[in-house]
């Protein structure tokens, strides 16, 4: 905590020195890799950041600021079960070219008090406002509504979807911070965090930061070698379940 | 204590699976089955995604077995020719079955045909073995025996052509018959992640009309080739055998196994088969309910 509060004002006083015309965001994140490895539980991660206004005029007028964490789109297929001859199966589908695997936002206020619908729209602010493409294209209106709620509703459950409304906390108008939990089954891949800072219902600032999320050491290992070398990877779990199972038989005969 | 399962994709608690594969070591110790018809919906109400449920259920299944099979072989309990006919059946079954799980998975149908098999087999074999078991009980009870029957194969068996000489089961008939039964526990083990031996024991025994002293030996031969099959027909085509899982659960069943092979030694069979067939019937009425159940979830998400 120490080291961020130090690289914090660090970065505030080399900026202010170099002003410009227009408010900057100065943000960042407390982990650039965030690893899976054996027991991981989900993690905390925090973006935070700067606010660099270039006169001390303008800072008086309180903004607002949203960040989004944004995890790898994929192209998905949403099934929806239906009661059929008494008992439960997948009847209907609809498929998605680009959905994300991950989504959390936080905001310092009601996102409805910061921006107009429009601005949340284009921006993708809000699980609402996602921008799910679905690819089946005979489906009626009411179907796409009724399949778009219930993935977002299942994402939310499971903290893959996420919104925080004052999630985000803003220090003397110039610090901003927010807590994001990932879920231990967090997606692996290429996540970006993105922060806007907001005033009158505009977006007067944004800046992107990078994040990898990746299993490391052995569980990367065995998830690499499962995908990229399936016979040796199946021979191999062949021959160790077989020897485990000798070895254990061998030691309960000794005892 | 939790620990990340690489393929599954998810943590779990390292106590509660070992746990999991101790209780079915010891229903596998104790009834001699594989016990894959109980772990497999276990781990999938446990939240493991079904396919790595079933595919890492079969490479555990291969670990159990092996020490068994030894045992039997060197008691000479196990009929070779007749199992790598079994074998050979189950191969040609388990690559079969897993093309079979593909579509199936694709057309997002995999998990009600699973339950729906599961429902419609354990049902019915554990409602035979239930009403044997009784039956037997009320017989001894009353203080006469069961009326000796005849050891002889189903009639279909002896029609088939091209008979063999199988010396270990005192069969003559031909190896149609079993490499027909071998490929349908075949495709049952990829489905289902079970070793078959629920339903092959009987079906050698009712079907093919074998010794019984030689049955359980050759079944347990014919998993453990079988199920060392799947392992690697799911690693290629579905890519969902979790080897940090099968381990877990190795490690609790092979345990399990011993004392359950010493709880079985103090019970007499008819209560033992009489237990199994109670359990085998609960996880089939489990089963059905969750189909006609309003399920928690009436979304899913799947890459496409």
């Amino acid at each position: 905590m120490l080291t961020v509060i130090r690289a914090l004002i660090c970065l505030l006083l080399g900026v202010t020195l170099t002003a410009a015309g227009e408010p900057q965001l100065v943000p960042d994140v407390s982990q650039r890799n965030v690893e899976i490895r054996y027991s991981f539980t989900g993690a905390e991660l925090l973006l935070f950041g700067a606010i660099i206004y270039p006169d001390a005029l303008s800072r008086k007028r309180d903004a607002d600021i949203v960040v989004v964490l944004r995890g790898p789109t994929n192209s998905i297929i949403v099934r929806e079960k239906q009661k059929i001859g008494g008992i439960w199966v997948n009847a209907a589908t609809m498929r998605y070219r680009s959905a994300p695997s991950f989504y959390a936002m936080a905001s310092s206020r009601p996102l409805h008090d910061i921006v107009g619908e429009r601005t949340a729209a284009i921006y993708e602010l809000g699980v609402g406002n996602l921008q799910l493409s679905p690819a089946s294209n005979e489906a009626t209106g009411e179907e796409t509504d009724r399949f778009e709620r219930g993935f977002i509703d299942l994402l939310k459950r499971a903290s893959l979807f996420q919104e925080s409304e004052n999630g985000v906390e803003i220090t003397d108008g110039a610090l901003y911070r927010a807590h994001i939990r990932l879920p231990a089954r967090v997606p692996v891949g290429h996540y970006s965090a993105e922060t806007f800072l907001i005033r009158d219902g505009h977006i007067i600032a944004a800046a992107v930061r990078d994040i990898e999320i990746s299993k490391t050491g052995f569980e990367r290992f065995v998830a690499v070698a499962a995908d990229k070398w399936p016979w040796t990877y199946g021979i191999a779990a062949m021959l160790i379940s077989l020897l485990s199972g000798l070895g254990a038989a061998a030691l309960f005969r000794r005892l | 204590m939790d620990i990340y399962l690489p393929i599954a994709g998810l943590s779990v608690n390292i106590l509660i699976i070992i746990g999991l594969g101790g209780v079915v070591g010891i229903l596998s110790g104790m009834f001699g089955v594989g016990g894959g018809f109980l772990v497999t919906p276990l781990l999938i109400f446990y939240g493991i995604p079904p396919s790595v449920a079933v595919a890492s259920s079969a490479t555990q299944i291969t670990g159990t077995s092996v020490s068994g099979v030894l045992a039997y072989m060197q008691r000479g309990a196990v009929d070779v020719r007749m199992g790598l006919v079994l074998v050979a059946g189950g191969i040609l079954g388990s690559i079969g079955g897993g093309f079979v799980f593909r579509w199936l998975q694709k057309g997002g149908q995999i998990d009600t045909v699973v339950a729906l098999l599961y429902v419609l087999l354990l049902g019915t074999i554990g409602g035979y073995m239930a009403k044997e078991a009784l039956q037997t009980i009320l017989a001894s009870r009353r203080g006469h025996q069961m009326p000796f029957q005849r050891r002889r194969h189903h009639p279909a068996v002896a029609a088939l052509p091209m008979r063999w000489r199988f010396y270990g089961s005192g069969l003559y008939i031909s190896p149609i018959a079993p490499f027909a039964l071998g490929l349908v526990s075949g495709v049952l083990t990829v489905l289902l992640g079970v070793g078959g031996g629920f339903f092959v024991v009987p079906a050698m025994i009712y079907v093919l009309g074998m010794a019984t002293g030689m049955v359980v030996g050759t079944s347990l031969f014919q998993i453990l080739f079988v199920t060392a099959a799947t392992t690697l027909v799911h690693a290629v085509t579905t890519k969902s055998v979790d080897i940090v899982l099968a381990i877990l659960l190795l490690i609790g069943s092979v345990t399990g196994a011993q004392l359950g092979a010493r709880i079985a030694a103090r019970i007499s069979p008819e209560w033992l088969r009489l237990m199994l067939a109670t359990i085998v019937l609960l996880v089939a009425l489990r089963m059905a309910l969750g189909l006609g159940w309003r399920p928690d979830e009436i979304y899913s998400v799947q890459a496409g």
